[in-house]
């Protein structure tokens, strides 16, 4: 493997304070204050985790909920500091990690796709350049002047899948988002997965197995804070599954 | 110790079409679904002009040019506070994108400032065309506004930065703050000339930073003259403190937002 390293996690953890975040009043907090109840309540979501991801991998991650999958996506993506350790990305990151969280509803499908594609820092020059493409991939060309809001959950995930992929990311990251488009759009995505995006590296979070076996070539399996296996995918995959069905 | 490097994420080059991105929908959102528009930019200060000189113009009658009295300093005001409380929204507002995507957050805060100053330069038009028909002289001292408006850019940031943070933590403080800009309203003389206020109470003008921008307004626009340096020596020390503690306290707590939203 020559390939050169894309995202690199060393001894990364994260903690959570629990009762820091149910207070969101100032009455509450002084109240909370004076009875001295702010307490800290630790909850560590990850806990030294380390891994490496190189050039054109694309690996699924599997878990139960609340293994940490979504939170080591987020320190990934540089939304989340970690408590411990350190991330070093080299490459351009296009982050799906939420559905259509990047639209402004009230704005058209053209008017998000400038202000999406500027949130991923593409300027409107670049974006006009591939306006037309983003369209016809999503399928969308009656709609694009409605309003966003309008919008049914398949039709704005592919606009958003539609535009993260177009700019030709280095590193895609897609958390659940594939799953609320129908069949013949997913076969799609795969398809554009195998060719386009050949050296892009994804990381993929799913509750279905079956698409991570489908659209991945690694998997990574996260339990309660920490990686308990990785390697391929079906490999992975299989023991994954072997172990959800004697719970 | 944690650390997280990812190339450009600093760049503000990268970000430069965001931003003028942000101050496209700002503007654009304010006026979608009104028939008027952005004429409501030009409707809305004229309107409050007429409706405020009508009411107090004969109580205050030693007001000259009330009209351009009143709308020079109002304006200024409405800039001030339009900035500063969009801006401090703004950080909470946009969560749903720095949640998932790392954006810099002040970007938010800086676009909610410049829309706001888009709207203050096309209100300026309404105040050219009141000072053009009450027959107030266009002097070469209007060009001298540049630094009081750009001291309440700085000055409206610096607050938009500090209250947004606190928001974050405790979102009382939007409700706060509104009653507070009730109280710089009144606190001001905009619709009352600045020689009403009582000896004792001369404090709420003397220690209010906004109060000498609104002179210097006047200053530029009513009367034709230019500004006392101490008049923007002042507020632009309380704006570049204001900007500093907003700076400190948005690097100091932007990790934790998301904790927060």
């Amino acid at each position: 493997m020559t390939k050169k390293t894309v995202i690199e996690v060393n001894n990364v953890g994260m903690e959570f304070n629990l009762n820091e975040e149910r207070t969101d009043s100032l009455k509450e907090f002084i109240i909370k204050f004076i009875k001295r109840e702010i307490r800290f309540q630790s909850f560590w979501a990850l806990n030294n985790v380390s891994l490496k991801i190189y050039q054109g991998e694309k690996v699924g991650f599997v878990g139960l909920n609340g293994a940490g999958k979504s939170t080591l996506l987020k320190i990934i993506s540089g939304v989340l500091r970690p408590t411990t350790g350190t991330v070093k990305v080299t490459g351009e990151l296009a982050p799906l990690l939420a559905l259509g969280a990047g639209f402004n509803q009230n704005y058209t499908g053209r008017e998000n796709i400038y202000l999406n594609g500027a949130t991923l820092g593409h300027s409107r020059a670049e974006m006009t350049k591939k306006f037309d493409e983003i369209v016809e991939f999503a399928e969308l060309e009656e709609f694009i002047d409605v309003p966003v809001k309008n919008y049914s959950s398949g039709m704005k995930s592919r606009l958003a899948f539609s535009i993260a992929t177009s700019i030709n990311p280095d590193i895609l990251i897609l958390d659940e988002v594939l799953s609320v488009g129908d069949m013949a759009f997913q076969a799609k995505c795969r398809d554009r997965m195998h060719n386009m995006m050949a050296d892009a590296s994804m990381l993929f979070v799913s509750h279905s197995v079956g698409q991570v076996r489908k659209l991945c070539d690694k998997a990574i399996w996260l339990h309660k804070g920490s990686i308990i296996a990785s390697g391929e995918v079906n490999e992975i995959c299989d023991q994954y599954e072997a172990y959800v069905k004697n719970l | 110790m944690s650390e997280i490097q990812i190339k450009g994420l600093n760049d503000f080059n990268k970000y430069k079409s965001l931003l003028s991105e942000l101050v496209r929908k700002d503007i654009k959102i304010k006026y979608r679904n009104s028939v008027l528009g952005v004429l409501w930019s030009f409707l809305d200060p004229l309107f409050r002009m007429i409706v405020l000189t009508v009411v107090f113009s004969a109580l205050f009658n030693r007001v000259e040019n009330y009209p351009v009295y009143y709308l020079s300093g109002h304006m200024l005001y409405a800039l001030f506070v339009g900035a500063s409380t969009q801006a401090m929204v703004s950080l909470v507002n946009s969560a749903g994108i720095w949640k998932s995507i790392y954006v810099p957050k002040y970007l938010y805060a800086l676009s909610a400032v410049l829309s706001n100053f888009v709207t203050y330069l096309l209100s300026l038009l309404v105040l050219f065309a009141i000072m053009l028909v009450t027959g107030v002289e266009f002097t070469v001292y209007i060009i001298f506004m540049s630094l009081p408006i750009l001291i309440t850019l700085v000055m409206a940031m610096g607050a938009g930065l500090i209250l947004g943070t606190m928001n974050v933590f405790f979102r009382d403080v939007e409700h706060l703050y509104r009653v507070f800009t009730l109280m710089l309203m009144y606190a001001l003389p905009l619709f009352y000339p600045a020689e009403i206020i009582p000896e004792q109470y001369k404090f709420i003008q003397v220690y209010n930073p906004m109060f000498y921008l609104v002179n210097c307004s006047r200053d530029c626009f009513l009367y034709g003259k230019l500004y006392g340096l101490h008049e923007v020596i002042i507020p632009a020390v309380a704006a570049i403190i204001l900007l500093a503690i907003g700076i400190f306290l948005l690097r100091r707590y932007q990790d934790r937002f998301i904790l927060y939203v």
